[in-house]
């Protein structure tokens, strides 16, 4: 490892093209040391591309990659200082958990019994201490997940990447190990990269995240900030659900023409002759549909006059729907809680 | 009504490739092994009906140890010539090719399987004889004296290629490697290259990733392959026949015993040289995890 920058990896206007395709476009970012950053958005949005720059398998059009303050220009995958979690794990299947495992510590020549002790000490920390003489087709998924971690962290990389790690693995087991991964990032102290494109899992496990589309980031930010102020209508979209007000609309709710996005739990939902709180906007429509999620229900509201809103509700007392299908409501919610977009997108 | 009667269904269907392999194909084998215990009647020429070990005492003469390691020898080089040459070209077509180029390779490798074995090696004779191809270039590029050095090395050499061991290697390596591409493919094919990626990843040089990764993981599919090419070689008659020294090999024996020489024992026994050895060498590669991946 080079000397600590307070900076793990910067990006300095990187583009990476395939043919036609601007896989990555003039990106920048900074990820800080022991950050646990996370690169969110849809397939083909850049973020995969932009995890195996840093790891080597791709090499930029233009811009350049900085890893602990060493311009990367060049430097194969085998001499740089960061690990990967493979999306499929990337298990090697004629070796046995330990012998994956130590792999890494192989390459470096470390003596046999050093290797053994920490790869022991590894699969302890994952929670496989038993499982090393097994081959990987005879895990789980969930544990071969964790030995493509405890492979990747063997060699104390100053830097994790992880390709969507959980994507095969279903919900419950998901939710789990998302926890055992935060869990885990905090105890080795060491900066996570996470590429996924579930936004509940970014949101839950980032100190920031990046939200990109098209090959370029929409917005950086913490958890809070890119979901409670979302800069760009496809962000307000694509993390978590939001009403994106435009035009018509927009001018009807509030005056003015300024693009914005309300999220649906912000949303009040009162009967028609009642009033809001005094300066809260405030239109009326008729519930088009009633979804029931348990903890919530969700209604889409078709607005008198054109336009549609979705509103969530928390059922906390009885549970009782608030409006059936058909009826007439009106919403109601503070203007501070408008979130305006920038124009494009 | 077949299907509520699994089992009938299944014997139906199984039934005839089952008994065309048991009698057909293992039946034939167990006659040939029992023609080797007879004999011929040195007096009358006559084939004795009757168990006896007299076959074998003949087989195992001077002279036909000569052919048995000839063979095989000739086989051994086959196979790891082919090996050699067929990786590479089977890395690229899975690795590197676009699908245009991996087709157009493909059709490249099958291509001479298409046209008749005899027509390529009779083309082979006229590349290596010795106003043949291959002397004439040398000539033109003032090479000849590499090319008689090449034929004055003792044993393979000869007074020309196409009839020298040498040419016969070179036919044999020429119609067989198809048959040690193709499943070197296969086995290429099934590695992802996310591990070729994790590999270096963890630190291997391109070097240690090929020999600790992709090597072990294509090994299977060499050894396929290397099953079709010593086979291949050890039971071929035409080629050594037509290119070569005239030195006989296991095929060409058999070949003479059961045609011109009219005893069918020995042949029968002369085949059975070939099956050992298989066996042997397929012990030895299951030892190895050869199929371990299988």
């Amino acid at each position: 490892m080079t000397k600590p920058s307070g900076i793990a990896v910067k990006f300095s206007r990187v583009s990476r093209h395939f043919g036609a395709v601007r896989a990555v476009d003039g990106v920048s970012f900074e990820i800080q040391d022991g950050e646990f950053f996370s690169m969110l958005g849809p397939s083909g949005s850049g973020k995969t591309t932009c995890l195996r720059l840093i790891a080597g398998f791709e090499r930029p059009d233009a811009g350049n990659i900085v890893i602990h303050g060493a311009n990367v220009e060049g430097v194969p995958p085998y001499q740089r200082d960061v690990n990967t979690v493979f999306q499929d794990y990337a298990l090697f299947p004629h070796m046995t958990v330990s012998g994956n495992v130590e792999y890494g510590l192989m390459i470096r020549k470390v003596a046999a019994a050093e290797r053994r002790r920490r790869s022991q000490e590894m699969l302890e920390l994952v929670k496989l201490e038993s499982m090393g003489e097994r081959k990987p087709n005879q895990l789980s998924g969930g544990q071969r997940q964790r030995v493509a971690l405890a492979r990747a962290l063997i060699n104390q990389p100053s830097v994790l990447l992880l390709d969507e790690p959980l994507g095969a693995l279903d919900l419950k087991l998901r939710e789990q190990m998302q926890e055992e991964l935060k869990a885990l990032q905090r105890q080795v102290g060491i900066t996570f990269i996470y590429v996924t494109h579930d936004q509940g899992e970014a949101l839950s496990m980032s100190d920031r995240l990046a939200v990109f589309n098209q090959g370029r980031i929409e917005q950086i930010g913490a958890p809070a900030e890119i979901y409670e102020h979302p800069a760009t209508a496809f962000v307000a979209g694509f993390v978590g659900v939001s009403n994106v007000c435009t035009g018509e609309l927009a001018r009807r709710l509030t005056g003015s023409a300024q693009a914005f996005a309300i999220r649906p739990e912000k949303i009040g939902m009162i009967a028609v002759p009642e009033q809001g709180p005094d300066g809260w906007l405030s239109i009326t429509g008729r519930v088009r549909v009633v979804t029931y999620h348990g903890a919530t229900t969700r209604y889409a509201i078709a607005l008198d006059g054109g336009g549609e809103l979705a509103v969530m509700q928390q059922n906390a007392g009885d549970g009782a729907v608030f409006a059936n299908i058909g009826e007439p409501v009106k919403l109601t919610w503070s203007r501070h809680l408008n979130q305006p977009l920038a124009e494009g997108t | 009504m077949l299907y509520l009667h699994p089992k009938l269904l299944l014997a139906l269907l199984l039934g005839p490739p089952l008994i065309w392999l048991g009698v057909i194909y293992l039946g034939s084998l167990f006659a040939l092994l029992l023609q080797s215990f007879f004999y011929i009647d040195d007096f009358s020429g006559n084939i004795v009906r009757e168990f006896s070990l007299a076959t074998y005492e003949q087989l195992f003469t001077r002279a036909n140890g000569d052919i048995f390691l000839r063979t095989s020898v000739m086989a051994a080089a086959v196979t790891a010539a082919a090996a050699l040459i067929a990786f590479p070209i089977a890395y690229y077509m899975v690795r590197y090719a676009s699908l245009k180029v991996k087709a157009a390779l493909y059709l490249a490798v099958m291509l001479p399987l298409w046209s008749s074995y005899l027509v390529r090696v009779y083309a082979w004779k006229l590349i290596l004889a010795k106003e043949g191809i291959v002397s004439w270039f040398a000539e033109r590029m003032h090479l000849t004296w590499l090319l008689d050095a090449v034929l004055s090395i003792p044993v393979i050499g000869g007074p020309s290629l196409s009839i020298s061991y040498i040419g016969s290697f070179l036919v044999f390596l020429y119609i067989w490697l198809p048959f040690m591409i193709l499943p070197i493919v296969a086995a290429l094919e099934r590695v992802p290259a996310s591990l070729t990626e994790a590999s270096a990843d963890l630190g291997a040089t391109p070097k240690q990733t090929f020999r600790k990764v992709i090597l072990p993981l294509a090994f299977p599919g060499v050894v396929a392959g290397s099953i079709f090419t010593f086979s291949l070689t050890l039971g071929d008659y035409i080629i050594p026949g037509i290119i070569g020294n005239s030195r006989p090999f296991i095929g060409q024996a058999v070949y003479q015993f059961q045609g011109t020489a009219g005893n069918i024992p020995l042949a029968a026994a002369f085949t059975v040289v070939p099956i050992v050895i298989m066996a042997i060498y397929l012990t030895i590669a299951r030892r190895l995890g050869a199929f371990r991946a299988l």
